[in-house]
């Protein structure tokens, strides 16, 4: 179980993050959503106890993260690096060593992952010759070598293409269900909706929103009406309880405060002509996130 | 522990691969063969070949005696009268027949003059030779025309007897001094020219490891603190075993040469292996311990910049006290009893050069050796404490050249951090 209680970062005058307070329990997958300089970074520097909180706690099992527990914690930074002078082999054997393990524990990690992520060629190339993709591939590899109890992974799908972005999400489910607790951070709505049970969306600092997915949404109270139609259906919007709508190809979603504005909605148009679809959807993650922090994002 | 031997050993091992290592090294024991054995090498080349120089004399009777004197000063010269005309001499020079043509007259007062010809006058063993003989030969007809004998020449020639004498019962000998000449300058070249190697591949190493960000999983696996050790304790390893290799492959050269050459080798001529233990000691310790304050340095202002480019910018401050060192130690083996050299001594960045030139140079008391050594002992902790602090902010910050400023928020970055140093 992560805690993660009222903590807070300042920066000389600057507040990087505000009060956040999260309970992770163990073998869950968590999301912690946010604009660039949303306090996501920092959060995990504190988590992993690079960074110190000015103020709160932050716990493992009820004990501080610190050098000694360093070998249960793995980190996938947003900032990727690694030598580009060593090779693949070399490279892993170096930083599996500064978690803790054995060459020989390395090595049938080492194998056991190049093979799961088709990159077994690599194994004795300078990882400045690989492509950015199997970098990040190795990268991955790298914070995940030593079967760590708490992974952070901070961004890990940016920058890959939809193949290895599957592949790395079938790695992160396999993780969870080994019991890892893990900890991700994502611009990607779609990502975090289906990886966790519960997230946090951070804006400047501050929690704006967190808990279980489901219960994000429901309590979210809009809903999605998504309309198809063989006339114009442009007059819906005046209807009342409509918040927001946007006009498809053939159709229109509207954003509506309630549900009983989607009965209405039905009401209205059934006279009109042929329906050819009419769906009442839950918000999408990117509604929500649109709505509390402000911004549009990706 | 056990990560800072990881850090200790990767360190290690990569650098030893390292082509700039490997290169150096081959290339100083490849210098200390060629120098060393210089002579057996020009040998090898057939030698010098005997130059051949003619003469004109128109004295009549100077050529046998500088033919005598040029065979007892063991020239590699033959003189030999040529019956051509001047003009005629002077082409034989110029087609090669010929090194030199040296003309022979007499003055008004009847002494010897000589004109020397030549392609080019630039064979300086050569011209000193001759001029050498000639002056032998005017000063024996000199002292001949005022009537002296050949004892009461040599007597006037004699050279005075001079002896040296310390009357302390520590003090150096002039065989002792030389020695010390040699190895305080052998101690201060090698210090000056590792400190700028190492100290550099110390402070690309940081630099790389934060241009590339790999420090961020480095410093959440193991402690900035045992990274910074682990590291400076590597390269301190690395020098070490290039000085181990330089010593042996300086040590076969030598024999190597003794062979060849069946004469005393350089160490028997300056007693080098006389040179008494305690000095090497010293040496070693002011060596080793130097090594570690520049490389102390090295590390913390390493972990300031954030691209490698900038590594010159932070050599710059440190390699003008290096060299600042380097120059009052140049001073300091002509003028060791300075107090200028002796107050400098005290300076932590100059101790290990200085201190060391002035045990070896003087008699010092072993109290104020002591005192340098602890000097030199506290500057290393200090500077590895505000180093570790520095480090430890420093590697999460990307930014700017490296200033003081910047030092101060490295500092006050880890200052906050402090409540979770764990120690090496």
């Amino acid at each position: 179980m992560l805690t993660i209680k009222d903590v807070r970062k300042q920066f000389g005058s600057f507040t990087a993050v505000e009060g956040i307070t999260l309970e992770i329990p163990k073998g869950e997958i968590f999301g912690l959503l946010g604009a660039n300089g949303a306090g996501k970074t920092t959060t995990f520097r504190m988590i992993l106890g690079l960074l110190t909180p000015s103020e709160g706690k932050i716990t493992w099992n009820g004990k501080e993260i610190s050098y000694e527990t360093s070998d249960l914690v793995g980190y996938l930074p947003e900032e990727r690096g690694l030598y580009p002078k060593l090779t693949v082999r070399e490279q892993l054997i170096y930083l599996g060593q500064l978690r803790g393990m054995t060459r020989s524990e390395i090595q049938e990690q080492t194998h056991k992952w190049l093979k799961r992520f088709g990159a077994e060629e690599y194994l004795n190339k300078k990882v400045e010759s690989l492509s950015k993709g199997n970098q990040q591939k190795i990268q991955f590899i790298a914070a995940v070598l030593h079967s760590p109890e708490l992974l952070i992974l901070d961004e890990p799908f940016s920058g890959l293409d939809p193949v290895n972005v599957e592949l790395l999400k079938n790695a992160v489910h396999e993780l969870k269900k080994d019991g890892t607790t893990i900890v991700f951070s994502s611009h990607r709505m779609e990502h975090v909706e289906e990886l966790c049970q519960h997230l946090c969306i951070m804006h400047r600092g501050k929690s704006v929103v967190q808990g279980n997915l489901k219960d994000i949404k429901r309590s979210f109270g809009k809903k999605n009406v998504s309309v198809k139609a063989d006339f114009d259906l442009t007059y819906l919007k005046e209807t009342n309880g409509v918040v927001k709508h946007r006009l498809t190809a053939d159709g229109i979603t509207l954003q509506v405060e309630r549900e009983e504005v989607a009965h209405d909605l039905f009401q209205a148009i059934q006279s009109k002509g042929f329906v050819r679809k009419f769906e009442l959807e839950e918000p999408s993650l990117n509604d929500i996130f649109i709505e509390k922090v402000g911004v549009v994002h990706e | 522990m056990n990560k800072f031997f990881t850090v200790l050993m990767h360190t290690y091992r990569s650098k030893i691969r390292s082509k700039p290592f490997l290169i150096s090294t081959l290339v100083t024991i490849a210098l200390l063969f060629v120098v060393s054995n210089m002579g057996e090498i020009t040998k090898m080349f057939g030698g010098d070949e005997e130059s051949k120089i003619g003469v004109i004399d128109n004295t009549g009777n100077t050529l046998p005696a500088l033919q005598e004197q040029l065979k007892a000063a063991g020239a590699d010269l033959k003189a030999e009268a040529v019956d051509k005309s001047e003009k005629d001499a002077e082409k034989s020079v110029l087609n090669g027949d010929l090194d030199g043509l040296l003309i022979l007259d007499k003055d008004a007062s009847g002494m010897i003059t000589g004109s020397y010809r030549a392609e080019d006058v630039t064979s300086q063993d050569l011209i000193t030779d001759i001029e050498i003989a000639l002056q032998q030969i005017k000063n024996k007809s000199a002292a001949e025309s005022i009537g002296l004998n050949q004892e009461q020449l040599a007597a006037i020639y004699l050279p005075v007897s001079f002896e040296k004498q310390s009357l302390s019962d520590t003090a150096k000998s002039e065989e002792e001094a030389a020695q010390v000449y040699i190895l305080v300058y052998f101690v201060l070249f090698f210090m000056y020219v590792s400190v700028m190697m190492y100290g550099s591949m110390i402070a690309v190493e940081v630099a790389t490891e934060k241009s590339s960000r790999v420090m961020e999983i480095l410093i959440s696996s193991v402690s900035p603190v045992k990274q910074m050790f682990g590291k400076i304790f590597g390269i301190v390893l690395i020098a070490l075993t290039q000085l181990v290799l330089f010593v042996i492959g300086g040590f076969a050269a030598v024999k190597l040469n003794e062979n060849l050459s069946g004469s005393e080798s350089i160490i028997q001529e300056l007693k080098l292996n006389e040179i008494p233990t305690p000095l090497i000691v010293y040496a070693l310790i002011f060596f080793v311990l130097g090594f570690f304050l520049y490389a102390t340095l090295f590390a913390m202002l390493g972990s300031l910049i954030s691209r490698v480019e900038e590594v010159n910018n932070i050599m710059t401050p440190i390699v003008f006290a290096i060299v600042a060192a380097f120059m009052i130690a140049m001073y300091g083996r002509e003028n060791p009893e300075s107090a200028f050299v002796a107050g400098a001594s005290y300076f932590p960045l100059f101790t290990p050069m200085l201190m060391l030139l002035r045990v070896g140079m003087l008699s010092l008391p072993v109290w104020e050796v002591a005192l340098g050594i602890g000097g030199l002992v506290a500057a290393i902790v200090l500077f590895a404490v505000i180093g570790a602090r520095v480090y430890r902010g420093g590697v999460l910050m990307y930014g700017n050249a490296p200033s003081l400023k910047l030092i101060k928020q490295a500092l006050l970055l880890s200052k906050e951090e402090k409540k979770n140093t764990t120690g090496v």
